[in-house]
């Protein structure tokens, strides 16, 4: 399921949406994040421990990075092999940020950290603005992924 | 009897989301806004009453550290340079707390702004009740005011344009656009944007 070896690679909008609809029972966890979010960064191991504590569950973690697309291969890129994150990592590249926020959650104003939890088989679709601990994120998807 | 408790519950969830909604809610377009007394980096206090002449003002929350405030500090200072001879100088505010982010410090605000020779004031919120009570949340985010008599109006909120990462690929000026708008004594067509940027660090 996961590789080792992490490719970083810069996707638009439109192929974040898509990976937004897989129409099966796995269920997503979109983690908004970026290497300048002091927040961001404390979470981070926080989520990627979903992936590793439920290997053998149909739950799966994906980063998508706010940073600046110039910081691709060298900011996010070296951050990504230093913390040895395993889950995958995407650039959302489109910095017109009015363009697309409000298609995330009407609600959100962009500000980071921000998970969305998807389960389209299951119809569901939930929008977090906050800094999760392990604990606080195991209790939301564990009854969906039971 | 289980529904009924649910749906007590879930009014509950809902009254408790309307009275205690995340964030503040601060001001909308069209709202009056409130001056303030805020101590610049040359140690004075500016207040908006100051400004006799001016028309309005472009009042923007920003910071040192945040790298969206760096993207767009050099085009904050042409924003200056380009309205405040036609009335609408802008007023830079930062309101992070200096203990969460040493960077954005009143000394460090004052040796940025005279690296960059800032042509503007750039205030320090200390309390955070100018941005708390503006609802400003983001850095940059910008409120244009215009006067009104005696008061001040609120005309845009949002962001400066809707690229942050490179001026020349910007393809709409928010301010801009506004700010000609409100010159030739139109309404604002697009009075509201999302501010992109770092959130402003509360003091907790």
């Amino acid at each position: 399921m996961q590789s080792l070896a992490q490719e970083v690679r810069a996707i638009s909008f439109k192929e974040f949406e898509v990976m937004t609809q897989r129409n099966n029972d796995t269920t997503y966890i979109f983690n908004f994040w970026a290497t300048w979010c002091g927040e961001c960064v404390k979470e981070l191991p926080n989520i990627e421990q979903i992936n590793n504590t439920y290997l053998d569950k149909k739950v799966k973690v994906i980063f998508i990075s706010l940073d600046f697309k110039k910081d691709l291969e060298t900011r996010l890129k070296t951050f990504v092999a230093n913390h040895h994150l395993k889950s995958e990592v995407y650039l959302l590249d489109d910095i017109d940020y009015n363009s697309w926020i409000d298609k995330v959650n009407k609600d959100w104003d962009g500000s980071i950290p921000a998970t969305l939890i998807v389960n389209n088989s299951k119809n569901i679709r939930l929008f977090y603005r906050k800094e999760f601990t392990f604990a606080e994120l195991e209790k939301i998807i564990l009854p969906i992924i039971k | 009897m289980k529904s009924v408790k649910l749906i007590l519950l879930s009014t509950m969830a809902l009254f408790l989301m309307i009275a205690f909604k995340p964030g503040n809610a601060g001001y909308n377009v069209g709202d009056k806004a409130k001056d303030f007394k805020l101590k610049n980096v040359n140690g004075k206090m500016v207040s908006l009453a100051d400004y006799k002449s001016a028309k309005g003002f472009i009042v923007v929350f920003t910071c040192n550290h945040c790298p969206f405030a760096k993207a767009y500090e050099s085009r904050i200072m042409d924003l200056d340079k380009k309205y405040a001879s036609q009335g609408f100088p802008v007023i830079a505010i930062s309101s992070n707390d200096k203990d969460a982010v040493p960077e954005d410090a009143p000394d460090k605000m004052a040796a940025r702004a005279k690296e960059k020779n800032y042509t503007f004031p750039y205030l320090f919120d200390e309390s955070q009740d100018i941005a708390k009570t503006y609802g400003a949340a983001k850095t940059p985010h910008v409120f244009i005011l215009t006067k009104k008599g005696a008061d001040l109006k609120v005309e845009y909120i949002g962001a400066i344009d809707d690229n942050s990462d490179d001026a020349t690929k910007v393809k709409t000026k928010y301010v801009e656009n506004a700010l000609t708008e409100i010159m030739a004594g139109k309404p604002v067509t697009t009075s509201t944007t999302k501010a992109i940027g770092c959130t402003i660090k509360w003091r907790s």
